[in-house]
């Protein structure tokens, strides 16, 4: 029973992760119709630019917030300079140029700041916490994790729904042509979409590097689990990400608990190639088919 | 409600791909007053609204709204010059509330203004209040076409572009709809452009009348002198 607790906890802890990333696939996915391959290599990139921070200023939170404003600024500066340039053409353009910004991102990674694993320190302590003499196999750390994903996933949500730029994003999102109608300068939405998905991957980077160490590849592994619960919750809504990526989480933790923990990767792909084969519109929405 | 805007085209030449619709099209509507479009399928009515709002980039000629050219080939930006444009058919925002594609006709107009014109829209149209909060799927085709109206009036546009509004509607609706047409013009604050199949009752409320008939202007005169006017009725009007 404990152990069960153990793992279910342990499991929204690494799910809220890959509900981040997923999160940040929506925002691109539903603005401009794109699987943005680059995602993680975006995210790790902005670890890094924290790294340097947090080494010279010797605080984490001002690491934090750079490795979030910088994520901001790369979603932007991707979307208008590169991800622009393909619009309107074939969908199989975008995801060779997402993958070949992924590549020149790690490559470059791996030129600046070399191929070495490094340290990454977390937010809290890593040191488990425990109600009496009952482990629960989490820790403030994972706390935090659980609650800055949420707070981000709900603050998207309440300015979807209830804010005036919110409404301008759900409205291109749906129907660009119309929105344009209707005055919406949907280049500068579609740039606003890729700067919150670059915010919120920075921010899955931050919460997940402190246990993958930090290299050129290091959110690679996260970045298909995020792809899969993006895939799980129907690749169109928020709340479908944040549902996929526990789902996925705990369904991980027991598969790695009770089976081994080197058979964690094998489900998660497992996962992605059921939910495909299975429903590809994803676990949540009315069957219809898409390309990718 | 901003004060209404002239709108003329000049020698405006635009097209789809290889095949061109309009062949050198000028027309001047005087700003509060309704100029009805009409003439037969295919003559280039849809298209000349489409240009005018920004969908299709002319290749030759100007559009100008007070004498002022309009940006060519944006929509968003010929939207916030304050042109409002009704497509025709479809173009409710069907995953959104109507309450939300109301209040995305009004985004352009500052929150205090939208909130007005929004109790403006639910009085005018007591059917979209009713079901503010359901989305605009579940609208009948009738319902949609108000709610497209209705946003458009959101906006407070200078210049309404409206094509087949009575496309889909009861003739009740109708009935309503050119009625509110006319009274938008009679307040002082609207300029129309009315693409309408139905060319008697656009005549009915419009001032001035235009026909085209591929692509080329055959005649622009008062919308009485239209009507009268037997040879074109048979020829262009059908009726």
């Amino acid at each position: 029973m404990q152990e069960f607790l153990e793992f279910t906890l342990e499991g929204v802890s690494s799910g809220m992760i890959y509900a981040a990333i997923a999160l940040s696939l929506v925002l691109i996915w539903r603005g401009t119709r794109i699987l943005n391959y680059a995602q993680g290599g975006m995210a790790m990139f902005t670890a890094y630019v924290a790294l340097i921070v947090i080494n010279h200023t010797g605080n984490y939170w001002a690491g934090f917030v750079t490795a979030l404003a910088a994520g901001l600024v790369l979603g932007a500066v991707l979307e208008r300079a590169v991800v622009r340039q393909v619009a309107g053409k074939a969908p199989m353009n975008a995801v060779i140029v997402s993958i070949g910004l992924l590549i020149f991102i790690e490559g470059l990674a791996g030129i600046i700041y070399g191929a070495q694993y490094r340290s990454f320190p977390p937010a809290f302590s890593i040191d488990g916490l425990s109600i009496g003499s009952v482990a629960l196999g989490i820790s403030r750390n994972d706390v935090f994790t659980a609650v800055a994903v949420l707070a981000a996933a709900a603050a998207l949500a309440v300015a979807f729904k209830y804010t005036r730029v919110g409404l301008r994003m759900r409205a291109t999102a749906f129907n660009p042509g119309v929105a344009r109608l209707l005055g919406v300068r949907v280049g500068r939405v579609l740039t606003l979409g890729w700067a919150l998905a670059g915010l919120i991957g920075a921010l899955a980077g931050m919460l997940v590097t402190p246990s993958t160490f930090l290299y050129p590849n290091s959110m690679d592994t996260i970045f298909v689990l995020g792809f899969t619960a993006a895939v799980i919750g129907g690749l169109e809504s928020p709340l479908g990400a944040v549902v996929g990526g526990l789902v996925l989480g705990v369904v991980l933790s027991y598969a790695g608990g009770y089976l081994g923990s080197a058979l964690v990767e094998i489900f998660g792909l497992g996962a992605l190639v059921l939910v495909l084969m299975v429903r590809p519109a994803g676990l949540f929405s009315a069957a219809a088919t898409r390309q990718v | 409600m901003s004060r209404a805007a002239a709108l003329a085209t000049e020698d405006v030449v635009a097209g789809y791909g290889a095949v061109l619709v309009l062949d050198g099209v000028s027309i001047s509507a005087a700003a509060g007053t309704i100029t009805a479009v009409l003439g037969a399928n295919g003559a280039g009515k849809t298209t000349l609204l489409r240009t005018i709002g920004g969908f299709i980039r002319p290749r030759r000629g100007r559009i100008l709204l007070d004498g002022a050219s309009l940006a060519h080939g944006r929509p968003e930006e010929v939207a916030r010059a304050g042109v409002a444009h009704v497509p025709e058919g479809q173009g409710v925002i069907t995953e959104l509330t109507i309450e939300e594609n109301l209040r995305l006709g009004g985004l352009l107009r500052d929150g205090k203004d939208g909130k007005a014109a929004l109790a403006d829209a639910y009085q005018r149209f007591p059917v979209l209040a009713e079901r503010r909060h359901r989305t605009a799927g579940t609208l009948s085709g009738g319902e949609r076409q108000i709610l497209v109206i209705a946003r458009a009036l959101m906006a407070a546009p200078r210049v309404l572009l409206l094509d087949e509004p009575s496309l889909g509607l009861a003739p009740k609706i109708v009935t309503q709809v050119m009625e509110l047409i006319r009274r938008l013009r009679d307040d002082g604050g609207l300029t129309v452009l009315l693409v309408e199949q139905n060319a008697r009752s656009a005549l009915a409320i419009a001032d001035k009348g235009v026909v085209l008939n591929v692509g080329k202007v055959v005649a622009a005169a008062d919308a009485a002198d239209l009507a009268a006017d037997e040879a074109l009725r048979r020829h262009y009007l059908g009726f």
